[in-house]
């Protein structure tokens, strides 16, 4: 392989993305030096099996990725604003956008999210970390690696150009030569690995490790909705590794799952794909309504309304996810019954769905509303959120969905329940919970600012696609007609008022960073209800040094009645706590170049690398390492000085 | 930020009016029917959104009331106005459970009822005799349309004559990657796939030249799969298939397979059609094109928006010239 098929060249844009990926890194790697913070990093962050610590991980991740994310929408926005500039042809076209959705999904959404579980469920149930701390270290640098071979792609032998969806036969071997594809196959299939296994350790986490006499009916609302996203991660991400694997298999080791010769069955892959893509956007959204409802009881100062409903309604939109797939592509002729059945499973959900709304409406009923950005983020979700899901009813009816599938209907669609539901819910989350993660708050009136331009770009963005859908305006076009010129350059505009609103909240987290008053009590917003509130900021690497018996929703509402602590000297035992390791980030980084040889098809490289990874398995499975105790006088220590006694 | 808000709600205000702009002036190809079958979609599209539009109307109105009324410092606020232990009233929970359930019963019915209808010939208006429905395979291949009418043995790339108030019966199949067909003015879109033939009944009552389109992403040529649908009066088409028929050359295979590379082309027409080699919609016919060109799909167009499919093509010959000269 010459020097010039390995690079990706002839674009100006994507030699400019080069130079700045070399520049970063030799800044990154200087600065590391020179303040000789190596060691420091290894032994903090990298090496770390602290849920905190790993949750702030995954969210700057997530962030960074959101950058990028974001940065192909404005590239895709001002094509679409001026098609005859120029600025992209088809093919860069075709390659952004298939970037953007699978970052956006799979390696923004999902991290943050996984982000604030990994913080937030352990504090809120009152255990001391995941049940698996190794393996939540893994997940992490899996998920990481993962990310980085998906997004090394576009300087690196060519980015993937099939759609987030990456339906065959188009995404086969015959269609789709070279590396592009394969990076999309191996990038998902090592970031799953961390998902499946984060899954897996939510839900022992939060079945087996809650406080003394915490009933299943008194954990926290967003608890509760990563418990039944772990669910539907642990049923529906094994469909994916399995759909992965076989087009993998075809295309790298010639095998006909899902091509057009030798009696493949290419349309197996749209069904597999959404079997897991469907749960897939529930996994993003049910946290989402997690964050919310924990953001408008904290803010409207009262117990939420209607617990028990929200519970079910989460379940049994959990339940509806599987059973919903095929109305994705209700245009491929499965035929009348199949899409009715269909159909109405779809808009079965807005049921549900329906009473989540009507319950946030009531938990607003008779409060004390205070303006804060978390609460405004949350507040703006739920007429946003009406909108997205009333058209997705619209598009669940099967025989109009002929006239909205693959239309900019769709597009804005996705995108009214996506970020006004996911993406609102990680600033609100991230503000809500900044002040236990990094000791001060967010700067509030910044925060304001980037909060209206955020959601005002956001309706300037998308609510035109829905018209221009009606006109006829596919997705995934890279230049348009003159009938809908108008209505693009309205949306491009929206969605530079968005990228003004992120660039205000990076301000705004550098700004807070540097002149924010530092946190002195745990209870950082004054009005918190669970127990992640009791805590000291910053908290304690473990969390608590007495579990304290629930008995009620709002624990620590009770708590602060009661006038007890999470540190009742009396209590005090030696904590037990694993020892941080760096065996998941050198596995992880084994597989990494694993897959790297898979992508260019070096089998020398793959399997060199896959020992290496398998190696360092056994290494684990010989390894005794109990862990530590915490002794009694060293907790009366630190919670002492965090709690200023 | 006073303003902000003022300037938000302003701007809210203004969403209803450029929606209610929008709908009356009918502008939109979805929403602009030209046959029975875009006509039922539109009809449920219609009666959809007045549902959606008081779903609306409603979360709105109380989500608007609660923000307003119960926020902390607006003036007035009363001591009753808050109540910190409201758990919850399962009347008007099971109320706002059940009403979203009739809402889902009501929308069913005509979805379910129309996805029946359309697997069907539209059927003629009262009073009229019910013609037999026209078949058109549409087959597509990397980036263009194959419109074949095997009655009439002739066969188009790219554009398409039907006559008005006749059903038209398209059996739509792929050479190649999966894509679909859609006529936004006549009716709904459904997938081409290759090795396997579906069924999409559409219709034109009115005269005229309609945009359709393949809607389905298939790589770098996608945006450029268009073509124009001549719906014209049942004499205006009878000319056009017997002028077809006369003038236009027969398509052989050697050119068939020419035109199954992937690229784009210009229109044209043959007095005969690439059935008689291959049906795509059969198992038998899946691999055809693939077998073929198997090393040419990964070869890159490089195309910008402002290059028409007539610049391409002369672009295409001048690579091929060169090669030969080297």
């Amino acid at each position: 392989m010459q020097l010039d098929e390995f690079f990706v060249t002839g674009e100006p844009l994507i030699y400019g993305g080069m130079v700045s990926i070399a520049l970063v890194t030799i800044a990154i790697l200087f600065i590391l030096t020179y303040f000789k913070k190596w060691g420091w990093l290894w032994r903090e962050w990298l090496t770390t099996v602290d849920h905190k610590k790993i949750g702030v991980m995954y969210i700057l991740s997530a962030l960074a990725m959101l950058f990028r994310g974001g940065v192909d929408a404005m590239m895709m926005r001002v094509q679409l604003a001026f098609p005859n500039m120029n600025f992209l042809n088809a093919q860069h076209y075709d390659e952004i956008f298939t970037t953007h959705g699978t970052v956006m999904i799979i390696f923004m959404a999902m991290p943050f999210l996984i982000g604030l579980m990994n913080i937030v469920v352990p504090l809120q149930i009152g255990a001391r970390d995941f049940a698996f701390p190794y393996l939540n270290a893994l997940s992490f640098w899996s998920f990481l690696f993962g990310a980085m071979l998906f997004n090394i792609s576009f300087v690196i032998g060519g980015s993937p150009d099939a759609g987030w969806t990456s339906y065959t036969p188009l995404a086969g071997a015959a269609m789709s030569p070279g590396p592009g594809q394969n990076f999309y196959l191996m990038g998902l299939q090592l970031s799953g690995i961390g998902t499946l296994a984060t899954g897996i350790n939510l839900m022992v986490t939060i079945l087996k490790m809650r406080a003394p006499k915490m009933k299943m009916f008194q954990m926290p609302i967003f608890t509760w909705s990563t418990l039944i996203t772990s669910f539907i991660i642990v049923f529906a991400f094994p469909i994916l590794t399995v759909a992965l694997a076989l087009m993998t298999l075809d295309r790298i080791f010639g095998a006909q799952f899902f091509t057009l010769t030798g009696e493949g069955m290419p349309m197996m892959w749209a069904n597999l794909f959404w079997m897991w893509g469907h749960p897939e956007v529930y996994i993003v959204i049910l946290p989402a309504f997690g964050i919310f409802s924990e953001v408008i009881c904290t803010f409207a100062r009262k117990q939420l309304f209607g617990y028990k409903a929200m519970v079910w309604a989460i379940i049994l939109i959990a339940g509806l996810s599987f059973v919903v797939w095929v109305h994705h592509f209700f245009t491929m002729g499965a035929g009348a019954f199949v899409n009715s059945v269909f159909s109405i499973s779809t808009m079965l959900i807005a049921v549900p769905t329906g009473v989540k709304i009507f319950n946030w409406l009531g938990t607003l009923y008779k409060s004390k509303i205070k303006n804060t950005v978390a609460m405004m983020w949350a507040l703006a979700f739920i007429p946003s959120f009406v909108i997205g899901g009333v058209t997705g009813v619209m598009l669940g009816m099967a025989s109009a969905d002929y006239q909205f599938h693959n239309t900019y209907f769709l597009v804005a669609h996705f995108h009214y329940v996506l970020i006004a539901g996911t993406v609102f819910a990680c600033f609100s989350g991230l503000v809500f919970w900044y002040p236990k993660m990094f000791g001060h708050k967010l700067n509030e009136r910044i925060g304001k600012w980037s909060f209206w331009f955020f959601v005002i770009g956001f309706h300037v963005c998308f609510f035109p696609q829905y018209f221009v859908g009606l006109d006829g305006m596919p997705r995934r076009v890279f230049t348009i007609i003159p009938e809908w010129m108008p209505l693009n350059i309205i949306s491009t505009i929206g969605a530079f008022g968005m990228g003004i609103g992120f660039a205000i909240f990076v301000f705004c987290i550098l700004y807070s960073y540097r002149y924010s008053e530092r946190e002195k009590s745990g209870d950082s917003w004054d009005d918190g209800r669970t127990l992640e509130w009791a805590t000291p900021t910053p908290v304690p690497f473990y969390n608590f040094a007495t579990l304290p018996e629930i008995d009620s929703q709002d624990a620590y509402v009770k708590l602060k009645e009661e006038g007890r602590t999470t540190f009742e000297e009396d209590k005090l035992e030696p904590i037990h706590m694993p020892n941080n390791t760096g065996q998941p980030i050198i596995m992880m980084a084994f597989l990494f170049f694993a897959s790297f040889g898979l992508v260019f098809e070096w089998m020398w490289m793959a399997i060199a690398f896959l020992i290496g990874g398998l190696i360092m398995m056994v290494v684990r499975s010989f390894d005794y390492d109990e862990g530590y105790h915490v002794e009694v006088d060293e907790i009366k220590r630190i919670e002492r000085s965090a709690r200023g006694l | 930020m006073k303003s902000m808000k003022q300037l938000m709600k302003k701007g809210l205000a203004l969403v209803p009016l450029s929606l209610v702009l929008f709908l009356s002036g009918c502008e939109l190809a979805v929403l602009d029917p030209k046959g029975p079958v875009a006509q039922t979609q539109y009809d449920l599209i219609m009666y959809s959104i007045i549902f959606m539009l008081f779903i609306v109307v409603v979360v709105f109105g109380a989500f608007a009331f609660m923000v307003i009324r119960y926020r902390e410092n607006r003036p007035g606020r009363k001591e009753s106005d808050y109540d910190p232990h409201m758990h919850g009233n399962n009347l008007i929970e099971i109320v706002w459970t059940v009403i979203p359930f009739v809402i889902v019963i009501a929308l069913s019915i005509p979805t379910v009822d129309s996805l029946f209808e359309l697997e069907k010939p539209p059927e003629a208006t009262a009073g009229e005799e019910q013609k037999e429905p026209l078949v058109i395979y549409a087959t597509t291949a990397d980036w263009k349309w194959f419109f074949s009418y095997p009655e009439e043995n002739i066969e188009t790339v790219n554009y398409l004559h039907i006559p008005t108030d006749r059903p038209i019966e398209f059996k739509l199949s792929s050479a190649d990657a999966m894509t679909a067909l859609w006529i936004p003015r006549l009716g709904g879109q459904k997938y081409n796939m290759a090795g396997m033939e579906n069924t999409l009944y559409l219709q034109a009552d009115e005269e005229g030249v309609y945009d359709g389109r393949n809607s389905n992403f298939n790589g770098e040529g996608f945006t450029k799969q268009t073509f124009e649908v001549y719906a014209e009066s049942e004499e205006d088409y009878d000319s056009w298939v017997e002028e077809t028929q006369s003038s236009a050359p027969e398509l052989t295979q050697e050119e068939y397979d020419e035109l199954l590379k992937p690229g784009l082309t210009v229109e044209a027409e043959y007095s005969s059609t690439h059935l008689e080699f291959v049906d795509h919609g059969t198992n038998d016919g899946r691999d055809y094109a693939i077998e073929r060109h198997y090393d040419l799909y990964g070869d890159l167009m490089h195309l910008y928006s402002d290059q028409e499919a007539e610049d391409f093509m002369d672009e295409e010959n001048d690579d091929d010239h060169e090669s030969s000269v080297e």
